[in-house]
Protein backbone atom coordinates (compact mmCIF):
# COMPACT_ATOMS: atom_id res chain seq x y z
CA UNK A 1 0.00 0.00 0.00
CA UNK A 2 1.90 3.37 -0.72
CA UNK A 3 1.28 6.20 1.47
CA UNK A 4 -0.89 8.92 0.16
CA UNK A 5 1.00 12.38 1.08
CA UNK A 6 -1.09 15.65 1.08
CA UNK A 7 1.97 18.42 0.97
CA UNK A 8 1.53 21.88 2.22
CA UNK A 9 2.37 24.63 0.32
CA UNK A 10 2.71 28.14 1.25
CA UNK A 11 -0.29 30.07 -0.05
CA UNK A 12 0.34 33.50 0.38
CA UNK A 13 3.45 33.25 -2.12
CA UNK A 14 1.93 35.88 -3.61
CA UNK A 15 2.99 38.09 -0.91
CA UNK A 16 5.92 37.64 -1.60
CA UNK A 17 5.86 37.72 -5.37
CA UNK A 18 9.25 39.54 -6.85
CA UNK A 19 8.78 41.24 -10.18
CA UNK A 20 11.98 42.07 -12.22
CA UNK A 21 13.42 45.80 -12.31
CA UNK A 22 12.27 46.91 -15.67
CA UNK A 23 8.81 46.37 -14.77
CA UNK A 24 8.80 49.90 -13.55
CA UNK A 25 9.58 51.02 -17.01
CA UNK A 26 7.22 49.44 -18.75
CA UNK A 27 4.13 51.50 -18.10
CA UNK A 28 5.84 54.49 -18.85
CA UNK A 29 7.51 53.38 -22.34
CA UNK A 30 4.40 51.87 -23.34
CA UNK A 31 2.53 55.08 -23.23
CA UNK A 32 5.38 57.39 -24.74
CA UNK A 33 5.45 54.70 -27.76
CA UNK A 34 1.52 54.74 -27.84
CA UNK A 35 1.64 58.03 -27.82
CA UNK A 36 4.65 58.49 -31.20
CA UNK A 37 2.51 56.22 -32.92
CA UNK A 38 -0.94 57.90 -32.45
CA UNK A 39 0.77 61.17 -33.56
CA UNK A 40 2.47 59.19 -36.48
CA UNK A 41 -0.60 58.14 -37.96
CA UNK A 42 -1.75 61.64 -38.05
CA UNK A 43 -5.14 60.65 -36.42
CA UNK A 44 -4.81 63.79 -34.40
CA UNK A 45 -3.05 67.34 -35.81
CA UNK A 46 0.14 67.55 -34.40
CA UNK A 47 -1.40 71.26 -33.01
CA UNK A 48 -3.55 69.45 -30.66
CA UNK A 49 -1.33 66.55 -29.74
CA UNK A 50 2.42 67.22 -30.43
CA UNK A 51 4.95 63.92 -30.52
CA UNK A 52 6.84 63.36 -27.85
CA UNK A 53 9.89 63.07 -30.39
CA UNK A 54 8.73 66.61 -31.51
CA UNK A 55 8.52 67.46 -27.93
CA UNK A 56 12.27 66.44 -27.66
CA UNK A 57 13.57 68.08 -29.98
CA UNK A 58 11.76 71.77 -29.36
CA UNK A 59 13.06 71.45 -26.16
CA UNK A 60 16.61 70.76 -26.94
CA UNK A 61 16.36 73.84 -29.23
CA UNK A 62 14.97 75.78 -26.65
CA UNK A 63 17.70 74.79 -24.32
CA UNK A 64 19.99 75.89 -26.56
CA UNK A 65 18.84 79.38 -27.42
CA UNK A 66 18.67 79.40 -23.73
CA UNK A 67 14.80 80.26 -23.28
CA UNK A 68 14.10 77.48 -20.92
CA UNK A 69 16.82 78.68 -18.76
CA UNK A 70 15.85 82.21 -18.80
CA UNK A 71 12.53 81.19 -17.75
CA UNK A 72 13.60 78.47 -15.25
CA UNK A 73 15.68 80.74 -13.57
CA UNK A 74 12.86 83.18 -11.99
CA UNK A 75 10.76 80.25 -11.76
CA UNK A 76 13.56 78.34 -9.27
CA UNK A 77 13.82 81.54 -7.05
CA UNK A 78 10.32 82.24 -6.56
CA UNK A 79 9.37 78.54 -5.48
CA UNK A 80 12.71 78.35 -3.88
CA UNK A 81 12.57 81.19 -1.30
CA UNK A 82 8.71 80.92 -1.18
CA UNK A 83 9.27 76.97 -0.39
CA UNK A 84 12.03 78.14 2.47
CA UNK A 85 9.98 80.47 4.01
CA UNK A 86 6.91 78.84 4.25
CA UNK A 87 8.83 75.38 5.62
CA UNK A 88 10.80 77.17 8.37
CA UNK A 89 8.04 79.01 9.34
CA UNK A 90 5.47 76.45 9.61
CA UNK A 91 8.25 74.07 11.20
CA UNK A 92 9.07 76.67 14.30
CA UNK A 93 4.78 77.58 14.58
CA UNK A 94 4.34 73.80 14.15
CA UNK A 95 6.79 72.61 17.21
CA UNK A 96 5.72 76.05 19.15
CA UNK A 97 1.64 74.83 18.86
CA UNK A 98 2.41 71.68 19.50
CA UNK A 99 4.26 72.31 22.98
CA UNK A 100 2.83 75.11 24.71
CA UNK A 101 -0.91 74.26 25.74
CA UNK A 102 -1.74 78.26 25.54
CA UNK A 103 -0.49 78.66 21.87
CA UNK A 104 -2.39 75.52 21.00
CA UNK A 105 -5.62 76.75 22.50
CA UNK A 106 -5.06 79.84 20.86
CA UNK A 107 -3.42 79.79 17.24
CA UNK A 108 -4.90 76.43 16.21
CA UNK A 109 -8.29 77.83 15.71
CA UNK A 110 -6.88 80.82 13.60
CA UNK A 111 -4.83 78.01 11.44
CA UNK A 112 -7.77 75.69 11.22
CA UNK A 113 -9.90 79.04 10.01
CA UNK A 114 -7.14 80.00 7.19
CA UNK A 115 -5.97 76.31 6.45
CA UNK A 116 -9.09 76.10 3.96
CA UNK A 117 -8.84 78.83 1.88
CA UNK A 118 -7.57 78.32 -2.03
CA UNK A 119 -4.49 80.33 -1.46
CA UNK A 120 -4.54 81.64 -5.01
CA UNK A 121 -7.80 83.15 -4.29
CA UNK A 122 -5.70 85.73 -2.17
CA UNK A 123 -2.83 86.68 -4.77
CA UNK A 124 -4.98 89.68 -6.26
CA UNK A 125 -5.36 90.64 -2.60
CA UNK A 126 -1.74 90.19 -2.32
CA UNK A 127 -0.71 91.77 -5.84
CA UNK A 128 -2.56 94.99 -4.06
CA UNK A 129 -0.65 94.46 -0.43
CA UNK A 130 2.85 93.85 -2.08
CA UNK A 131 3.45 94.93 -5.55
CA UNK A 132 3.34 92.71 -9.03
CA UNK A 133 6.93 92.36 -8.29
CA UNK A 134 8.62 88.85 -6.86
CA UNK A 135 7.23 89.34 -3.56
CA UNK A 136 3.44 88.70 -3.83
CA UNK A 137 4.33 85.67 -5.65
CA UNK A 138 6.82 84.25 -2.86
CA UNK A 139 4.52 84.99 -0.06
CA UNK A 140 1.72 83.33 -1.93
CA UNK A 141 3.83 80.08 -2.36
CA UNK A 142 5.16 80.63 1.18
CA UNK A 143 1.88 80.28 2.57
CA UNK A 144 0.59 77.75 0.49
CA UNK A 145 3.56 75.93 2.13
CA UNK A 146 2.88 76.95 5.40
CA UNK A 147 -0.28 75.50 6.25
CA UNK A 148 0.52 71.12 5.15
CA UNK A 149 3.87 72.10 7.10
CA UNK A 150 2.10 73.38 10.16
CA UNK A 151 -0.42 71.00 10.42
CA UNK A 152 1.73 67.65 9.78
CA UNK A 153 4.38 69.24 12.22
CA UNK A 154 1.70 69.93 14.80
CA UNK A 155 0.31 66.18 14.46
CA UNK A 156 3.95 64.68 14.85
CA UNK A 157 4.60 66.75 18.03
CA UNK A 158 1.25 65.41 19.11
CA UNK A 159 2.45 61.78 18.26
CA UNK A 160 5.51 62.04 19.65
CA UNK A 161 5.74 58.91 23.10
CA UNK A 162 5.10 61.12 25.98
CA UNK A 163 7.50 58.44 27.79
CA UNK A 164 10.27 60.04 25.19
CA UNK A 165 9.52 63.19 27.21
CA UNK A 166 9.26 62.04 30.57
CA UNK A 167 12.65 60.18 29.43
CA UNK A 168 14.09 63.67 28.50
CA UNK A 169 13.12 65.30 31.64
CA UNK A 170 14.64 62.20 34.10
CA UNK A 171 17.83 62.79 32.73
CA UNK A 172 17.68 66.39 32.99
CA UNK A 173 16.20 68.33 29.81
CA UNK A 174 15.08 71.56 30.26
CA UNK A 175 11.92 72.77 28.19
CA UNK A 176 13.99 74.24 25.43
CA UNK A 177 16.29 70.67 25.20
CA UNK A 178 12.99 68.35 25.00
CA UNK A 179 11.64 70.11 22.19
CA UNK A 180 15.05 70.19 20.32
CA UNK A 181 16.50 66.98 21.63
CA UNK A 182 13.32 64.90 21.41
CA UNK A 183 9.98 66.86 20.25
CA UNK A 184 12.05 67.76 16.87
CA UNK A 185 13.53 64.43 16.25
CA UNK A 186 10.16 62.79 16.99
CA UNK A 187 7.84 64.78 14.92
CA UNK A 188 10.41 64.72 11.76
CA UNK A 189 8.89 61.79 10.18
CA UNK A 190 5.72 63.79 10.18
CA UNK A 191 7.33 66.71 9.45
CA UNK A 192 9.27 65.25 5.98
CA UNK A 193 5.24 64.24 5.31
CA UNK A 194 4.06 67.69 5.45
CA UNK A 195 7.14 68.68 3.59
CA UNK A 196 6.13 66.88 0.44
CA UNK A 197 2.76 67.34 0.48
CA UNK A 198 3.74 71.02 -0.02
CA UNK A 199 6.12 70.72 -2.34
CA UNK A 200 3.02 69.59 -5.07
CA UNK A 201 1.19 72.50 -3.72
CA UNK A 202 4.45 75.16 -4.02
CA UNK A 203 4.53 73.86 -7.62
CA UNK A 204 0.73 74.45 -8.36
CA UNK A 205 1.20 77.98 -6.90
CA UNK A 206 3.77 78.73 -8.64
CA UNK A 207 2.42 78.44 -11.77
CA UNK A 208 -0.82 79.40 -10.90
CA UNK A 209 0.66 82.60 -9.79
CA UNK A 210 2.79 82.79 -12.87
CA UNK A 211 0.18 82.55 -15.41
CA UNK A 212 -1.85 84.96 -13.32
CA UNK A 213 0.96 87.80 -12.64
CA UNK A 214 4.12 87.44 -14.04
CA UNK A 215 6.26 88.36 -17.68
CA UNK A 216 8.74 85.32 -17.30
CA UNK A 217 8.78 81.88 -15.68
CA UNK A 218 7.62 78.73 -17.30
CA UNK A 219 3.90 78.76 -15.81
CA UNK A 220 3.70 82.32 -17.96
CA UNK A 221 5.76 80.49 -20.72
CA UNK A 222 3.18 77.69 -20.94
CA UNK A 223 0.20 80.09 -20.90
CA UNK A 224 1.93 82.30 -23.88
CA UNK A 225 2.48 79.49 -26.12
CA UNK A 226 -0.97 78.27 -25.16
CA UNK A 227 -2.07 81.79 -26.41
CA UNK A 228 -0.54 81.34 -29.46
CA UNK A 229 -1.26 78.13 -30.35
CA UNK A 230 2.47 76.69 -30.38
CA UNK A 231 1.69 73.37 -28.56
CA UNK A 232 4.98 71.64 -28.61
CA UNK A 233 6.55 74.59 -26.91
CA UNK A 234 3.76 74.51 -24.42
CA UNK A 235 4.36 71.00 -24.22
CA UNK A 236 8.17 71.84 -23.48
CA UNK A 237 6.69 73.60 -20.45
CA UNK A 238 4.90 71.09 -19.44
CA UNK A 239 7.73 68.73 -19.30
CA UNK A 240 10.27 70.66 -17.58
CA UNK A 241 7.72 71.20 -14.66
CA UNK A 242 7.19 67.58 -14.83
CA UNK A 243 10.67 67.32 -14.25
CA UNK A 244 11.10 70.14 -11.64
CA UNK A 245 8.60 68.01 -9.43
CA UNK A 246 10.37 65.15 -9.85
CA UNK A 247 13.49 66.28 -8.82
CA UNK A 248 11.92 68.39 -5.90
CA UNK A 249 10.49 65.00 -4.89
CA UNK A 250 14.00 63.09 -5.02
CA UNK A 251 15.54 66.37 -3.27
CA UNK A 252 13.51 66.02 -0.52
CA UNK A 253 13.74 61.92 -0.31
CA UNK A 254 17.05 62.01 -0.06
CA UNK A 255 17.06 64.66 2.60
CA UNK A 256 14.74 62.23 4.93
CA UNK A 257 17.31 59.11 4.28
CA UNK A 258 20.15 61.64 5.12
CA UNK A 259 18.39 63.27 8.38
CA UNK A 260 16.32 59.59 9.56
CA UNK A 261 18.52 56.97 9.45
CA UNK A 262 17.53 55.42 12.22
CA UNK A 263 13.48 54.40 10.85
CA UNK B 1 21.82 60.20 52.61
CA UNK B 2 18.64 58.40 52.54
CA UNK B 3 15.52 59.06 50.51
CA UNK B 4 12.41 59.56 52.55
CA UNK B 5 8.52 58.61 51.41
CA UNK B 6 6.72 60.26 54.03
CA UNK B 7 2.71 60.38 54.18
CA UNK B 8 2.42 60.17 50.87
CA UNK B 9 -1.14 59.83 48.97
CA UNK B 10 -2.65 60.35 45.59
CA UNK B 11 -6.34 61.11 44.55
CA UNK B 12 -7.26 60.61 41.00
CA UNK B 13 -10.57 61.82 39.03
CA UNK B 14 -11.71 58.94 37.52
CA UNK B 15 -13.87 59.43 34.07
CA UNK B 16 -16.85 59.01 35.90
CA UNK B 17 -16.14 61.53 38.27
CA UNK B 18 -15.41 59.61 41.26
CA UNK B 19 -12.66 60.36 43.53
CA UNK B 20 -10.19 56.95 43.33
CA UNK B 21 -8.00 57.21 45.91
CA UNK B 22 -4.90 55.05 44.33
CA UNK B 23 -2.44 55.51 47.14
CA UNK B 24 -3.13 56.12 50.84
CA UNK B 25 -0.56 56.35 53.66
CA UNK B 26 3.00 55.67 52.13
CA UNK B 27 5.55 55.89 54.31
CA UNK B 28 8.85 54.25 54.31
CA UNK B 29 12.25 55.21 53.46
CA UNK B 30 15.24 53.98 51.23
CA UNK B 31 18.61 54.12 52.87
CA UNK B 32 21.84 54.59 51.22
CA UNK B 33 22.92 51.85 49.00
CA UNK B 34 19.59 49.94 49.67
CA UNK B 35 17.97 47.94 47.36
CA UNK B 36 14.36 48.02 47.99
CA UNK B 37 11.16 46.80 45.91
CA UNK B 38 8.16 47.53 45.89
CA UNK B 39 5.43 44.37 44.75
CA UNK B 40 1.72 44.13 44.57
CA UNK B 41 -0.81 43.01 42.38
CA UNK B 42 -1.78 45.19 39.53
CA UNK B 43 -4.06 48.32 40.13
CA UNK B 44 -2.22 48.37 43.54
CA UNK B 45 -0.38 51.83 42.49
CA UNK B 46 2.97 50.20 42.45
CA UNK B 47 4.18 52.06 39.10
CA UNK B 48 2.08 55.25 40.19
CA UNK B 49 4.45 56.00 43.32
CA UNK B 50 7.52 55.15 41.16
CA UNK B 51 6.37 58.11 39.29
CA UNK B 52 5.86 59.96 42.68
CA UNK B 53 9.64 59.41 43.58
CA UNK B 54 10.92 59.86 40.04
CA UNK B 55 9.56 63.47 39.74
CA UNK B 56 6.79 62.71 37.00
CA UNK B 57 3.74 63.13 39.23
CA UNK B 58 2.67 65.02 41.85
CA UNK B 59 0.92 63.24 45.17
CA UNK B 60 -2.15 64.67 46.51
CA UNK B 61 -0.74 64.09 49.96
CA UNK B 62 2.83 64.15 51.60
CA UNK B 63 6.19 64.63 50.21
CA UNK B 64 9.31 62.85 49.08
CA UNK B 65 12.73 64.19 50.22
CA UNK B 66 16.07 63.15 49.81
CA UNK B 67 17.97 63.53 53.29
CA UNK B 68 21.55 64.20 54.30
CA UNK B 69 22.42 66.06 50.97
CA UNK B 70 24.33 68.53 51.02
CA UNK B 71 23.31 71.73 48.76
CA UNK B 72 23.28 69.78 45.29
CA UNK B 73 20.57 68.98 43.60
CA UNK B 74 19.12 65.05 43.97
CA UNK B 75 20.15 62.96 40.88
CA UNK B 76 17.61 60.90 39.26
CA UNK B 77 17.58 58.28 37.11
CA UNK B 78 14.84 55.63 35.67
CA UNK B 79 14.55 52.57 33.93
CA UNK B 80 11.41 52.38 32.55
CA UNK B 81 8.63 49.61 32.02
CA UNK B 82 8.41 50.59 28.44
CA UNK B 83 12.55 51.38 27.71
CA UNK B 84 12.35 54.83 26.12
CA UNK B 85 15.05 54.73 24.64
CA UNK B 86 14.89 57.70 21.82
CA UNK B 87 15.10 56.14 18.53
CA UNK B 88 16.73 58.35 16.28
CA UNK B 89 19.86 57.91 18.83
CA UNK B 90 22.43 55.22 18.79
CA UNK B 91 23.38 52.86 21.75
CA UNK B 92 26.49 55.42 22.71
CA UNK B 93 24.40 58.53 22.07
CA UNK B 94 21.57 57.20 24.19
CA UNK B 95 23.80 56.48 26.76
CA UNK B 96 25.28 60.28 27.07
CA UNK B 97 22.04 61.80 27.02
CA UNK B 98 21.98 62.69 30.78
CA UNK B 99 25.82 63.22 31.02
CA UNK B 100 24.99 65.70 27.88
CA UNK B 101 22.65 67.75 29.83
CA UNK B 102 24.86 68.13 33.00
CA UNK B 103 27.12 69.17 30.95
CA UNK B 104 30.44 67.07 31.75
CA UNK B 105 33.60 67.18 29.81
CA UNK B 106 33.85 66.10 26.35
CA UNK B 107 36.44 63.80 27.92
CA UNK B 108 34.43 62.47 30.49
CA UNK B 109 31.56 61.69 29.21
CA UNK B 110 33.36 59.28 26.50
CA UNK B 111 35.07 57.67 29.24
CA UNK B 112 31.31 57.21 31.34
CA UNK B 113 29.90 55.86 28.31
CA UNK B 114 32.12 53.48 27.54
CA UNK B 115 32.33 52.50 30.94
CA UNK B 116 28.92 51.91 31.36
CA UNK B 117 28.02 50.31 27.94
CA UNK B 118 30.90 47.98 28.63
CA UNK B 119 29.35 47.28 32.10
CA UNK B 120 26.21 46.26 30.09
CA UNK B 121 27.30 44.14 27.70
CA UNK B 122 27.23 46.53 24.49
CA UNK B 123 30.39 47.40 23.31
CA UNK B 124 30.06 45.94 19.99
CA UNK B 125 26.76 47.88 19.30
CA UNK B 126 28.08 50.79 20.47
CA UNK B 127 26.37 52.59 17.08
CA UNK B 128 23.33 50.44 16.53
CA UNK B 129 20.10 52.13 16.97
CA UNK B 130 17.17 50.57 19.07
CA UNK B 131 15.40 49.37 16.20
CA UNK B 132 18.42 46.91 15.60
CA UNK B 133 18.55 45.71 18.97
CA UNK B 134 16.59 42.59 20.57
CA UNK B 135 14.38 43.76 23.87
CA UNK B 136 17.15 42.68 25.87
CA UNK B 137 19.81 44.60 24.70
CA UNK B 138 17.25 47.52 24.15
CA UNK B 139 16.68 47.34 28.08
CA UNK B 140 20.42 46.97 28.80
CA UNK B 141 20.81 50.57 27.04
CA UNK B 142 17.98 51.55 28.74
CA UNK B 143 20.11 50.52 32.04
CA UNK B 144 23.56 51.68 30.89
CA UNK B 145 21.49 55.30 30.33
CA UNK B 146 20.58 55.46 33.66
CA UNK B 147 24.18 54.62 35.37
CA UNK B 148 25.96 56.79 33.17
CA UNK B 149 24.58 59.97 34.87
CA UNK B 150 25.85 57.63 38.57
CA UNK B 151 22.33 58.46 40.23
CA UNK B 152 21.81 59.36 43.82
CA UNK B 153 18.53 57.32 43.47
CA UNK B 154 17.61 54.52 40.69
CA UNK B 155 14.45 53.95 40.04
CA UNK B 156 13.61 50.84 37.58
CA UNK B 157 9.92 49.98 37.10
CA UNK B 158 9.32 46.95 36.13
CA UNK B 159 12.38 47.06 33.84
CA UNK B 160 12.09 43.55 33.04
CA UNK B 161 8.57 42.99 32.45
CA UNK B 162 8.44 42.97 28.34
CA UNK B 163 10.80 40.36 27.99
CA UNK B 164 10.48 36.70 27.71
CA UNK B 165 11.26 34.65 30.52
CA UNK B 166 14.82 33.14 29.67
CA UNK B 167 16.05 36.87 28.49
CA UNK B 168 14.26 37.62 32.41
CA UNK B 169 16.38 35.46 34.44
CA UNK B 170 19.88 36.21 32.82
CA UNK B 171 18.75 40.17 33.00
CA UNK B 172 18.21 39.73 36.55
CA UNK B 173 21.46 37.56 37.02
CA UNK B 174 23.30 40.75 35.30
CA UNK B 175 21.19 43.12 37.48
CA UNK B 176 22.66 42.22 40.84
CA UNK B 177 26.23 41.88 38.98
CA UNK B 178 25.62 45.54 38.15
CA UNK B 179 24.62 46.76 41.27
CA UNK B 180 27.00 44.67 43.39
CA UNK B 181 29.74 46.92 41.41
CA UNK B 182 27.91 50.20 41.92
CA UNK B 183 26.07 50.02 45.28
CA UNK B 184 23.47 52.14 44.01
CA UNK B 185 20.29 52.95 46.49
CA UNK B 186 17.44 51.49 44.34
CA UNK B 187 13.57 51.65 44.28
CA UNK B 188 12.37 48.67 42.00
CA UNK B 189 8.85 48.10 40.81
CA UNK B 190 7.90 44.86 39.98
CA UNK B 191 4.17 42.28 40.07
CA UNK B 192 6.55 39.14 40.09
CA UNK B 193 7.03 37.89 43.29
CA UNK B 194 10.05 35.58 42.73
CA UNK B 195 12.00 38.93 40.85
CA UNK B 196 11.51 40.55 44.21
CA UNK B 197 12.51 38.11 46.66
CA UNK B 198 15.64 37.51 44.19
CA UNK B 199 16.92 40.94 44.20
CA UNK B 200 16.12 43.14 47.45
CA UNK B 201 17.26 44.11 50.72
CA UNK B 202 13.73 45.03 51.89
CA UNK B 203 10.25 44.25 49.91
CA UNK B 204 8.08 46.10 50.20
CA UNK B 205 3.90 44.55 49.89
CA UNK B 206 1.56 46.79 48.69
CA UNK B 207 -2.46 46.04 48.68
CA UNK B 208 -4.84 47.45 46.42
CA UNK B 209 -7.90 49.65 47.12
CA UNK B 210 -6.64 51.94 48.09
CA UNK B 211 -2.68 51.28 47.70
CA UNK B 212 -1.50 50.69 51.02
CA UNK B 213 1.78 49.23 52.68
CA UNK B 214 0.40 45.87 54.08
CA UNK B 215 3.88 44.17 55.31
CA UNK B 216 7.59 45.73 54.63
CA UNK B 217 9.77 42.10 54.62
CA UNK B 218 13.81 42.12 55.08
CA UNK B 219 15.15 39.44 52.97
CA UNK B 220 17.83 37.96 55.22
CA UNK B 221 19.74 36.40 51.90
CA UNK B 222 23.04 36.93 50.89
CA UNK B 223 23.24 39.50 47.95
CA UNK B 224 24.50 37.07 45.95
CA UNK B 225 23.56 33.71 44.86
CA UNK B 226 20.56 33.48 45.87
CA UNK B 227 19.28 31.12 43.69
CA UNK B 228 21.52 28.45 44.94
CA UNK B 229 20.14 25.43 46.28
CA UNK B 230 20.87 26.10 49.89
CA UNK B 231 19.37 29.05 50.21
CA UNK B 232 16.17 27.14 48.26
CA UNK B 233 13.94 26.87 51.43
CA UNK B 234 14.33 30.51 52.90
CA UNK B 235 13.82 31.37 49.25
CA UNK B 236 10.32 29.72 48.67
CA UNK B 237 9.44 31.06 52.43
CA UNK B 238 9.71 34.31 51.78
CA UNK B 239 8.02 34.03 48.35
CA UNK B 240 4.90 31.95 49.61
CA UNK B 241 4.62 34.72 52.57
CA UNK B 242 4.45 37.56 50.27
CA UNK B 243 2.55 35.67 47.51
CA UNK B 244 0.01 35.09 50.51
CA UNK B 245 0.07 38.39 51.36
CA UNK B 246 -0.71 39.46 47.72
CA UNK B 247 -3.23 36.18 47.02
CA UNK B 248 -6.45 37.95 47.87
CA UNK B 249 -5.66 41.13 46.41
CA UNK B 250 -4.77 39.54 43.03
CA UNK B 251 -7.75 37.07 43.12
CA UNK B 252 -9.84 40.76 43.55
CA UNK B 253 -7.93 42.34 40.35
CA UNK B 254 -8.74 39.46 38.07
CA UNK B 255 -12.39 40.30 38.19
CA UNK B 256 -12.32 43.61 37.47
Amino acid sequence: MTVHKQIITNRVAFLEKKVPLYASALGLIGLLVLWEIICSTKIVSPLFLPAPSAIVVTGWDMLISGEITRNLGPSLYRIGLGYTIGSVVGILVGLILGFSKWADAIGTPVVYAIYPIPKIALLPLFVLWLGIGELSKVTIIALGVFFPVVINTFSGVKSVDQILIKAAVTFGSNHFNVIRKVILPGALPMIFAGLKLAAGTSLLLLVAAEMIAAQNGIGSMVLHYGNLMITTKLMVGVLVLSLLGLTFNRLLQWLENKLLPWR
Amino acid sequence: MKIVIENVGKTFTSAKKEQVTALEDINFSIDEKEFVVLVGPSGCGKSTLLNIVGGLLSPSSGSVYFEGMMDKEPNLAIVFQEIALFPWRTVYQNVIYGLEEKKVSKQELKEKADFYIDMVGLTEFKDAYPKQLSGGMKQRVGIGRALAVEPDLLLMDEPFSALDAQTRTLMQEELLTIWNRTQLSTLYVTHNIQEAVYLADRVIVLSRHPGQIKSIIDIDLPKMGRGEEQYRDKFERYADEIWQLIRNDAVEALKE
